[in-house]
């Protein structure tokens, strides 16, 4: 049975159901059981009270630590990251710890935890509370990274992060918490490593992520108006990227556009144009264009904030770009 | 003082201490003939870990430091795959992946050892969690120098295990310190503002005690009590155990400065020189505990030599093994770096 929610209840009621599901499954982070800052756990301590759902100090290296701690020791860990940019404070137990450990003991041991990361711009909230630092960790061995833009993904997604038995990073954009789509009653996950095809189209590929998806979707429909055939790829998972997917639709539309909200530099979107043109550079009869935001902090005003994250013109004038006979 | 156990059992702590004593001293010579790589020693420090962590059981969980070597031989590691392991070897306990900065051994109670001073901390914190909400009653240990209480993430995890009343027992090994500058009240380190370490947990509410590391006994029974504390509910414990750092410990390079071990300087104090007589007359805790168990009646003098040289023996062996075995695979060095698909 499906029905219409929200992205931010299809995140509710995949942990609601996996902490149904599975006894080792905890929440741990700060503030939790109030639900955190948008509502994503509301009703889980009601639930299943202060052993499941643990509301934890201002602590944010102890608790990443803590939750790799106890995946050792056998259990399934959910960590809440308020913010993204606050987990900053707890790179070290991500980065050296989680990350590494199962490759350090020869794979003695596994750290099965999800950690739950809200980010993104939206809402005038400033340089340290709207990054968006998928690359940060698309860049450590060990950890695998996804980034649901659908609320059916955002189940999925959620679903195959905690049964998985390595750490993922979970990102969630904020700017999408109140989407709504279609979500099921008994929710299954969507396999780790594998993009969508959210758009068919045979003139350009334009791979995009988390909330960037919708924009290039609006934007392929604006170009079909001047009869521009645009496939978007949801990229989804940004470690491991599905170079299958985004090869067989490159090859075929012979151009590439590469969207994020991240600042273009050092960004997800070098590392997938860098890796087309490994496999896929003479398919390619136009430069591939990265799409993302300046380098720059993200500012706190509104009116600054909406000019600073692309936006649709952006993606078409980059999918224009494409076009151009050189 | 001698910790409270059958004469059997205190013979099996000094073969112990004997096989991380040599363990080191082989592998500070070995490092003199050949380039292996950078290592931290525990030697001083035997007569803390070696009766604390003997007493560990099956499933309880130890989360350690650089300075481990000792810390996994008091649980039953094996030399061989120990010094396999240091030396990037295939029958190492991580296959060489790990080194002596990351060993780990799951079936003797070390999923994992950090390497960031602290890093343990907050990993010990959450297996304590982890255990308790299973309803086990193991316990996870915590092993850190002092160096670790300057980091933040001591003050943020001994909150936590506090205000969870989680099973965790931090052992602190303070090794700041040379003899000289304990003395000279530089104490409790150079670097640390707090003027007793003990404070930085029992401000949290956490039980705590200081005992002096070449005592034996006193690391056995505090121990003890805080297993037992942990294993029923009552939750952690922080002992500092203030060690002396051995002259050998130089922050880098270990160097064999004192000699390698002469057991025989226990009761024949004709054989100590003048350079390092204090260190061989009051601060070597492994002559220390067979000063005291010759005392006690418990060995002979004969018979802690013939431990020795079983013990030597069986680390000149572990050594000839690791020495002999072949190093990984080039592709395996690409495995592990996830968990196998499960279905």
């Amino acid at each position: 049975m499906t029905k219409t929610i929200r992205y931010i209840d299809a995140i509710s009621s995949v942990l609601r159901q996996e902490l149904e599901r599975d006894d080792d499954v905890f929440i741990l982070g700060e503030d939790v059981s109030y639900g955190g800052p948008f509502g994503a756990t509301a009703g889980l301590s009601a639930s299943f009270g202060p052993t499941r759902v643990i509301d934890t100090p201002i602590s944010e290296g102890a608790v990443m630590g803590l939750a790799v701690g106890a995946a050792l020791s056998g259990r399934r860990p959910i960590v809440e990251v308020m913010f993204a940019d606050f987990v900053t404070l707890a790179m070290d137990q991500l980065v050296n710890h989680a990350a590494k450990i199962r490759y350090m003991t020869d794979g003695q041991l596994s750290v099965p935890m999800t950690i739950r990361v809200q980010g993104g711009v939206g809402g005038g909230f400033g340089a340290q509370h709207s990054q968006s630092l998928e690359a940060w960790f698309l860049h450590v061995p060990g950890l695998k990274v996804v980034a649901p833009s659908s609320v059916k993904d955002a189940a999925g997604l959620l679903v195959a992060a905690i049964r998985d038995d390595d750490p993922v990073v979970y990102l969630e954009h904020r700017g999408l918490y109140w989407t709504k789509g279609l979500g099921a009653s008994d929710e299954t996950p969507t396999p780790i490593g594998t993009a969508a095809v959210v758009r068919s189209g045979s003139d350009v590929t334009v791979v995009a992520v988390s909330r960037m998806v919708g924009v290039a979707v609006s934007a392929a429909e604006k170009l079909a108006e001047d009869d521009i055939d645009v496939e978007v790829l949801d990229l989804r998972s940004v470690a491991p990227i599905d170079w299958a997917t985004i090869d067989e639709s490159v090859r075929r539309t012979r151009r590439l556009v590469v969207v994020h909200e991240a600042v273009v530099t050092g960004g997800l979107g070098a590392e997938l144009v860098a890796g087309v043109h490994a496999t896929a550079f003479e398919a390619l009869i136009s430069p591939a264009v990265r799409v993302g935001a300046p380098s720059t902090p993200v500012p706190a005003s509104p009116f600054l904030e909406c000019l600073y994250a692309p936006d649709t013109d952006d993606v078409i004038a980059a999918v224009l770009e494409t076009l151009h006979e050189r | 003082m001698l910790p409270d156990l059958e004469p059997e059992a205190l013979v099996v702590l000094l073969e112990r201490m004997i096989v991380a004593r040599r363990f080191e001293e082989e592998l500070i010579e070995l490092a003199g003939d050949r380039d292996i790589g950078h290592f931290h020693v525990y030697i001083g420090q035997e007569s803390t870990g070696i009766p604390a962590l003997s007493l560990l059981e099956q499933g309880d969980l130890s989360f350690t430091n650089h300075r481990n070597h000792g810390h996994l031989i008091a649980r039953g590691a094996e030399p061989g795959p120990m010094y396999a392991e240091i030396l990037g070897r295939a029958t190492g306990y991580c296959r060489g992946k790990g080194g002596t900065l990351h060993l780990a051994s799951a079936e003797h109670g070390f999923p994992t050892t950090s390497s960031v001073t602290s890093g343990c901390i907050p990993l010990a914190v959450g297996a304590g969690l982890g255990l308790q909400r299973l309803g086990s009653d193991r316990v996870s240990v915590c092993l850190v120098g002092d160096g670790a209480l300057e980091e933040g993430a001591w003050h943020e995890s001994a909150n936590i295990a506090a205000m969870e009343r989680l099973p965790v027992v931090f052992l602190c090994e303070n090794n700041s310190l040379e003899a000289l500058g304990q003395r000279a009240g530089e104490y409790p380190s150079s670097t640390m503002a707090a003027s007793d370490l003990t404070e930085l947990a029992s401000v949290f509410g956490i039980e705590s005690v200081a005992i002096d590391g070449l005592d034996t006994r006193a690391a056995h029974q505090t121990m003890t009590e805080a297993v037992h504390r942990a294993r029923s509910g009552g939750g952690p414990t922080f002992i500092e155990a203030r060690t002396v750092r051995w002259p050998g410990n130089r922050p880098i390079w270990p160097e064999l400065a004192t000699g390698k071990t002469d057991l025989s300087m226990a009761w024949d104090a004709s054989l100590i020189r003048p350079e390092h007589a204090i260190w061989h007359r009051e601060q070597d805790g492994l002559l220390g505990f067979v000063r005291e168990l010759l005392d006690s009646g418990c060995v002979t003098s004969d018979a802690a030599l013939g431990l020795d040289k079983r013990a030597t023996e069986r680390v000149r062996e572990g050594l000839a093994f690791a020495l002999d075995s072949p190093y990984p695979e080039p592709e395996e060095a690409l495995e592990h770096v996830f968990a196998p698909r499960g279905d």
